[in-house]
């Protein structure tokens, strides 16, 4: 039976295809490449614009969305420098491996290539940052074409993509037909993950006397959070997490070793270096987290499971590679376990290591440290606000010290580091998750990068905490420059030339605090979080010179930790 | 140690240039890269030498594979296999020295396809260390250009059922 189908314009295309995909939300930001898809617009309403200040922050909102939801982020900006403008979200969505969709005008296909106005070949910038870009160049080719964008976002390892869309092929119609199936003969996932691999894993396990589970991102993406509960507490295993993995599994647990890597707990550390069977799920071997790749874990057998063949033997090579959905694999290897380990012994090392080396919390000086900050809004939020962070110390002592208790909690610039992260992120993930507090937290830099976001979430009166931790310097390179680069405090100090930013939140409509008394930490947390009918902005004037401790300096192995300040010129 | 891998890739706008890309962005040597049509019009065979240790040849497969434009990838290093590459070579003559050169082309089985007053172009054709042969033993008569294809590849037996067009390195884009 053939169907009479309608004749439709692109634009009308591009929204059916989006109500088909059920989005929720766009992100954007106008221009003359799109004007005809934001005159259809003006009229759907199936989904939300919403209006950023800038196309960087349209493609962080997407992220943030997306992180906090498991769901694709849609942007939708003009071309050339609307373009331009989302390529640092691009690259940062890539290197985290997050779901977004970057909708881009082009001018027509006729001028493309012929530096017409507003025009950029962002196919070409973004191949090396997307998973995969297209540029639809017909009007029949577009229902397909963002059938495939969603799929490929999506699924194995997710990952950005992009779509160039040329003005004419917006304006020009065609039959509407959104295919059921996608078919791309060279992208084919691998699900499920190789049995006999995975039973010899079990086997490993069995007999381990000194196992680790080193957990990644990709627990979480593949909503295997509960899978790796199950087999952590029915064997009793410590659990190690990643800067992406926090969340993945309680941090208030005892099984939990914290975040490992370059600023993890000793103890996590001590136990990568000494354990004798490593298990890493959905994580990278990232340089961040081995340090010294030649000493990494010399001691250990290492299982790698992974939906990306790439990311193993990458870094760091590895005994037994599974590849597959992390979710599944756990579940297979957890009804594996007919026998547990018996590692009472490995549990009282690392509780030797856990006293050995605490976390130094307060010099009972009377002064506001970030620390202590972070440790407040963990007990206030009792571990379950979704926290945003950027990039820097604040984002290494919330690594530390929020106690996450679920899984999509803590969004953050991971892999890419960009400045600039949070404050639109945490306006995505304001829109994607309505009941538990967002708290976004920067350093008096990176709330500067992308400070215009603040108007959206005014305008959108989402309850977000913006909260940033002014220390007036850019905290984690005076750090570097203090301990690697001869205290030459080369433009990071920022104490003659910050903002009032408590000013510039009332300005932007914000109900704002200010402090640098710890006496008023939790009194002002109580009055913030009693504001839920616009954003509120917190300003925690902290110390200057902290450091983020325990730290691997740049190119050592991790059993080699820096666990206090030294002096600079002599290193002890 | 030099690797030659046959990929076969989407023939559409951009698809080699994802491959170079992916290259140059991880730090993967190229020596060659050919890419041409194969009995399929929809699909384009690249062919490409590179090399690196065992680890750095396994990620570049992985790489390849991960791209969504390609179809296949396989490695033929240590297997059977058919490898040619054409070259086109100028070389300055004297009146002594023609006949050296045809002889020389006679030896390499190659053509001369092109003469005028001061040089004459060879076009040899073979595996890449006969076309280095051939050039070192021209070098002395003085090479005025030369234009290389770049090594293209096939498993021999029961596989090699796609033939590709010899097309120059580099410059197949379809645009």
């Amino acid at each position: 039976m053939k169907e009479n189908k309608q004749k439709m314009s692109g634009a009308d295309i591009f929204f059916e295809c989006l109500r088909k995909e059920k989005v929720e939300y766009i992100f954007g930001y106008p221009g003359g490449a799109v004007l005809k898809l934001y005159e259809k617009l003006y009229d759907v309403d199936f989904l939300e614009h919403i209006l950023t200040r800038h196309e960087q922050g349209a493609t962080h909102a997407a992220e943030g969305y997306a992180k906090a939801t498991g769901k694709v982020g849609v942007v939708l900006v003009t071309s050339g420098p609307g373009a331009t403008n989302t390529v640092t979200g691009i690259a940062d969505a890539y290197m985290d491996s997050i779901p977004i969709i970057v909708f881009t005008g082009q001018v027509p296909t006729k001028l493309i290539g012929n530096d017409a106005f507003q025009e950029a070949d962002i196919m070409g910038i973004t191949r090396p940052i997307t998973k995969h870009n297209f540029l639809v160049r017909d009007v029949k080719e577009l229902a397909e074409t963002i059938r495939k964008a969603f799929f490929i976002a999506s699924t194995g390892r997710p990952g950005p993509v992009l779509v160039d869309l040329p003005k004419d092929v917006i304006n020009s119609v065609c039959e509407f037909e959104y295919p059921e199936k996608v078919e791309i003969r060279g992208y084919k996932p691998t699900f499920l993950g190789h049995q006999n691999q995975i039973k010899k894993a079990a086997e490993m396990l069995k007999k381990a006397k000194r196992p680790l589970l080193y957990v990644g991102g990709g627990v979480i993406m593949s909503g295997g959070t509960r899978e790796l509960y199950l087999l952590a507490k029915e064997n009793n295993l410590p659990v190690t997490m990643t800067l992406q993995g926090l969340g993945a599994f309680p941090g208030t647990d005892d099984l939990s070793l914290g975040m490992l890597g370059m600023h993890g707990t000793y103890w996590a550390n001590q136990a990568v270096n000494s354990c004798d069977l490593l298990i890493a799920l959905g994580a990278r071997f990232d340089d961040r987290v081995t340090g010294k790749v030649e000493t990494f874990s010399l001691k250990s057998y290492k299982i790698h499971v992974d939906v990306d063949p790439t990311a193993i033997d990458k870094n760091i090579l590895v005994d037994l590679p599974i590849v597959g959905d992390v979710k599944h694999v756990l579940a297979e290897l957890a009804s594996e376990m007919d026998e547990h380990p018996d590692i009472s012994d490995w549990w009282k090392q690392i509780e030797k290591w856990k006293k050995e080396c605490p976390f130094e919390l307060d010099a009972n000086d009377g002064k506001l440290r970030t620390q202590f900050v972070i440790e407040k809004i963990s007990e206030k939020t009792k571990g379950e606000a979704v926290i945003v962070s950027d990039v820097g110390q604040h984002q290494m002592w919330i690594a530390q010290h929020y106690k996450f208790v679920h899984p999509r909690s803590h969004l953050t610039s991971g892999g890419l580091g960009t400045m600039g992260f949070s404050v639109p992120a945490s306006i995505g993930a304001a829109f994607g998750v309505k009941d538990r507090p967002i708290i976004s937290i920067s350093g008096d830099g990176g709330f500067q990068m992308n400070i215009q976001e603040l108007i959206t979430a005014v305008a959108h009166k989402l309850p977000i905490k913006f909260m940033v931790i002014n220390n007036s310097f850019l905290g984690m390179v005076r750090q570097w420059q203090e301990l690697f680069h001869a205290e030459k405090y080369s433009f990071t100090d920022l104490s003659k030339s910050n903002p009032d930013f408590r000013k510039v939140a009332e300005a932007f409509g914000l109900a704002a605090f200010s402090t640098d008394n710890p006496k008023e930490v939790e009194s002002l947390l109580d009055e913030a979080f009693a504001i839920n009918d616009r954003p509120v902005f917190i300003e925690f004037k902290v110390v200057k010179e902290d450091m983020v401790f325990p730290m691997v300096p740049a190119g050592a192995s991790i059993g080699e930790m820096m666990t206090k300040r030294l002096n600079p010129k002599t290193m002890v | 140690m030099k690797h030659t891998i046959s990929v076969l890739v989407e023939n559409r706008f951009g698809a080699f240039n994802r491959v170079a890309t992916m290259f140059s962005g991880r730090g993967f040597n190229v020596h060659s890269i050919s890419i041409g049509e194969t009995e399929d019009p929809e699909i384009s065979r690249m062919t490409l030498v590179t090399s690196g240790d065992d680890q750095i040849i396994e990620q570049v497969v992985k790489q390849l594979n991960r791209l969504i434009d390609t179809i296949k990838v396989v490695d033929l290093t240590g297997q059977p296999r058919i490898e040619r590459e054409l070259a086109l070579i100028t070389v300055f003559y004297q009146k002594g020295t023609r006949p050296e050169l045809t002889n020389i082309c006679d030896i390499f089985r190659g053509n001369i396809v092109d003469i005028n007053n001061k040089t004459l172009t060879l076009e040899i054709t073979g595996p890449p260390d006969k076309i280095d042969a051939a050039l070192n033993v021209l070098a002395q008569y003085g090479i005025k250009e030369i234009a290389r294809s770049g090594t293209v590849a096939l498993k021999r037996g029961e596989q090699a059922k796609i033939q590709p067009k010899i097309s120059t390195t580099k410059e197949k884009e379809k645009v």
